[in-house]
């Protein structure tokens, strides 16, 4: 299990290479250079020059990545060319409240979906099924912003119990986290009531049945738990998108965050902060697939043997 | 009072709402600590009668009818709840394949232990001490090591005897054993059959064994039921039933046999195949297999009816015998 777990780590270093590599060519592909972002009205062409040299951009692309590669193994991700501040301290700035936003979500997507999940395969082909099937389909269906911006003007409009925007206090988190994490819950109890009813099936149930356990016992004792494997899955996917994913809904409820950053850092092509941003988004998901690799090990026996 | 009395159970699912129902009324006693066998090709509804016993077609959707008598109990009329206290304590059930039958994700120790606690109020080391005596009367070797073991690590045979164990931890007074041994090698099989026959005579365990190894019937049964396309077509003490097998159908699989010294070639098969419940023909479901059958056969469903000698035949080539 632990050769498992180095193994894994260690495989992380070739990723964050070829991530890396990938990121700084896409970047610099895209047309248009943050230069364009700080020339004033009545530049000239000198003055291009002189800026474009003082930021090292008129090298060519593989010394500029070794340059930043250097720059990014001693810990310093650069200067911001537009905010004019270091990087780290913009994603340590705007990292928590993506974390907050993005772990509360997870909490209500899984919280909701394993619950309706469970309890519409439990009532198969009832109208408890229908009604659960019915929700987690419209938090599937329905766009984030959309539902942002209803549940903004019921809660807060109109009854006044959540501010409209903002970050500061943890009430402002609560319609954010809603809206982020209905859509989840819709997939995820889609995923659990499909995983569930195939183990209903499994000659195993019947044994269990045979052995005088009530229903409760068999549902959460057994089934649920050999139901997890694909819960899992989308526990790991939703882990790493929670840095990157709600970029939408950071807009709409005005919250500070990663997704925010990066989207202006990309409209002004602002190099080492997109770069930065996007290796963390990045290196978020593969964390999350990461975790999601040792759970299943957690929850059965026959993958922990397969790693021995 | 006979010890278990089966009486016109019936199983009755939907299909395409329609309804379909592929075991048509069978009926027949057992008495305590007696071994009877339940003969039939796949689909004669052996697996189901076991199933309908102990109420577990329900969970598939299937409607059970008729009645099901279990020391002085009906069965059928009990709640879920009192079924539940019965399953795995009176009547314990033994599945088709061990492979598949023990969840994967739990040590195996643990899975048999769940069932004794349900039913007994014991300490967790009392009832593991209980488990392990169990697994060690099974000549299961290292049984505090398999105990710690996770189903996927045990060979076949081993998966066997903890299903057994887990059948009998809880002391039942009838054991239902579902083709207990097809999943296992030969070797394997001789061994676990004994051990049935060991264990069932000694602690006076009704024991009903669904089979469709004519020779594990011969080496453990008192009685026999044969099965055919949900109904049963005979049912004798073991010395009539193979000294002389009354059911066409049970001649026929006596026939399938091969014997030493037997001529190359001459083994016998049963032409055709077990009608679908679904598409079951009219009058005696055997007739089109028959030789025997006759233009009644194909009109009329024979009923099971007792002639000389004890033996219960379904037949018309007995019911004109005896008007």
């Amino acid at each position: 299990m632990w050769t498992y777990v180095v193994r894994r780590t260690l495989l992380l270093i070739p990723i964050f290479f070829i991530i890396s590599v990938v990121v700084f060519a896409l970047i610099h592909m895209v047309p248009g250079d943050p230069i364009d972002s700080l020339l004033g009205p009545g530049s000239t062409a000198a003055d291009r020059v002189e800026l474009t040299a003082a930021y090292g951009l008129d090298k060519s692309l593989p010394v500029q990545y070794v340059v930043w590669l250097k720059k990014f193994l001693t810990g310093d991700m650069g200067q911001s060319i537009i905010e004019k501040q270091p990087v780290l301290d913009m994603l340590v700035y705007n990292a928590p409240f993506t974390v907050r936003l993005g772990l509360a979500s997870l909490f209500i997507s899984f919280f909701v979906g394993i619950f309706l999940g469970i309890i519409s395969s439990a009532a198969k082909n009832t109208f408890i099924d229908y009604i659960s099937m019915i929700i987690a389909l419209l938090g599937v269906t329905v766009p984030a912003f959309w539902l942002g911006l209803i549940l903004m003007l019921i809660f807060s409009v109109t009854l006044g119990w959540f501010p409209v925007s903002g970050s500061g206090s943890l009430s402002a988190l609560v319609l954010p986290a809603v809206t982020v994490g209905l859509g989840g819950a819709g997939l995820i109890a889609r995923i659990t009531r499909v995983s569930m009813l195939e183990m209903f099936n499994k000659d195993f149930v019947l044994l269990l049945y045979a052995k005088g356990l009530s229903k409760p016992a068999i549902i959460f004792r057994h089934i649920f738990r050999n139901a997890l494997m694909p819960i899992i899955t989308i526990f790991g996917l939703r882990l790493g998108w929670i840095l990157g994913g709600a970029v939408t809904i950071e807009i709409v409820f005005s919250r500070p965050g990663v997704g925010s950053m990066l989207l202006s850092a990309l409209y002004r092509r602002d190099y080492p902060v997109v770069q930065a941003s996007l290796i963390a988004l990045t290196m978020a998901v593969i964390i999350g697939a990461f975790i999601a690799d040792i759970m299943y090990a957690y929850a059965d026996p026959r993958v922990r043997d397969a790693y021995k | 009072m006979a010890f278990l009395e089966v009486k016109d159970l019936e199983v009755e699912f939907q299909v395409d709402k329609k309804p379909v129902i592929p075991l048509k009324g069978i009926s027949f006693e057992m008495n305590e600590g007696e071994v009877l066998g339940i003969v039939g090709e796949t689909g004669s509804g052996k697996s189901l009668t076991a199933h309908a016993i102990m109420g577990l077609s329900a969970m598939s959707g299937g409607k059970i009818r008729g009645s099901v008598k279990f020391a002085g109990q009906s069965l059928l009329d009990l709640s879920e709840k009192a079924m539940q206290s019965i399953r795995g304590s009176q009547i314990a059930f033994i599945p088709q394949n061990p492979m598949t039958s023990l969840d994967p994700v739990y040590r195996v120790g643990d899975q048999i232990m769940e069932g004794l606690l349900n039913h007994a109020d014991l300490s967790k080391s009392k009832a593991k001490q209980q488990v392990l005596d169990i697994m060690e009367k099974l000549n299961i070797p290292k049984a505090e090591h398999v105990f710690q073991q996770y189903p996927h690590e045990l060979s076949g045979g081993l998966k066997q005897r903890i299903v057994i164990a887990m059948g009998l931890c809880a002391n039942p007074r009838l054991l239902i054993a579902d083709e207990p041994t097809t999943a296992l090698d030969v070797t394997v099989q001789a061994q676990i059959v004994r051990l049935f026959k060991e264990i069932t005579v000694s602690k006076g365990i009704g024991l009903l064994l669904i089979t469709h190894d004519l020779g594990v019937i011969a080496q453990i049964c008192d009685k026999v039921a044969v099965m055919y396309a949900g109904n049963l077509v005979e049912l004798a003490r073991i010395e009539s039933l193979f000294g002389s097998p009354r059911h066409p159908y049970t001649q026929a699989l006596l026939n399938c046999i091969p014997s030493i010294g037997m001529k190359q070639g001459s083994l016998a098969a049963i032409y055709g195949n077990v009608p679908s419940a679904t598409d079951c023909p009219d009058g005696c479901p055997f007739h089109p297999r028959c030789p025997h059958s006759f233009s009644t056969c194909e009109s009329t469903m024979p009923t099971l009816i007792q002639i000389e000698g004890g033996a219960k035949v379904a037949c018309h080539l007995y019911q004109e015998n005896q008007e």
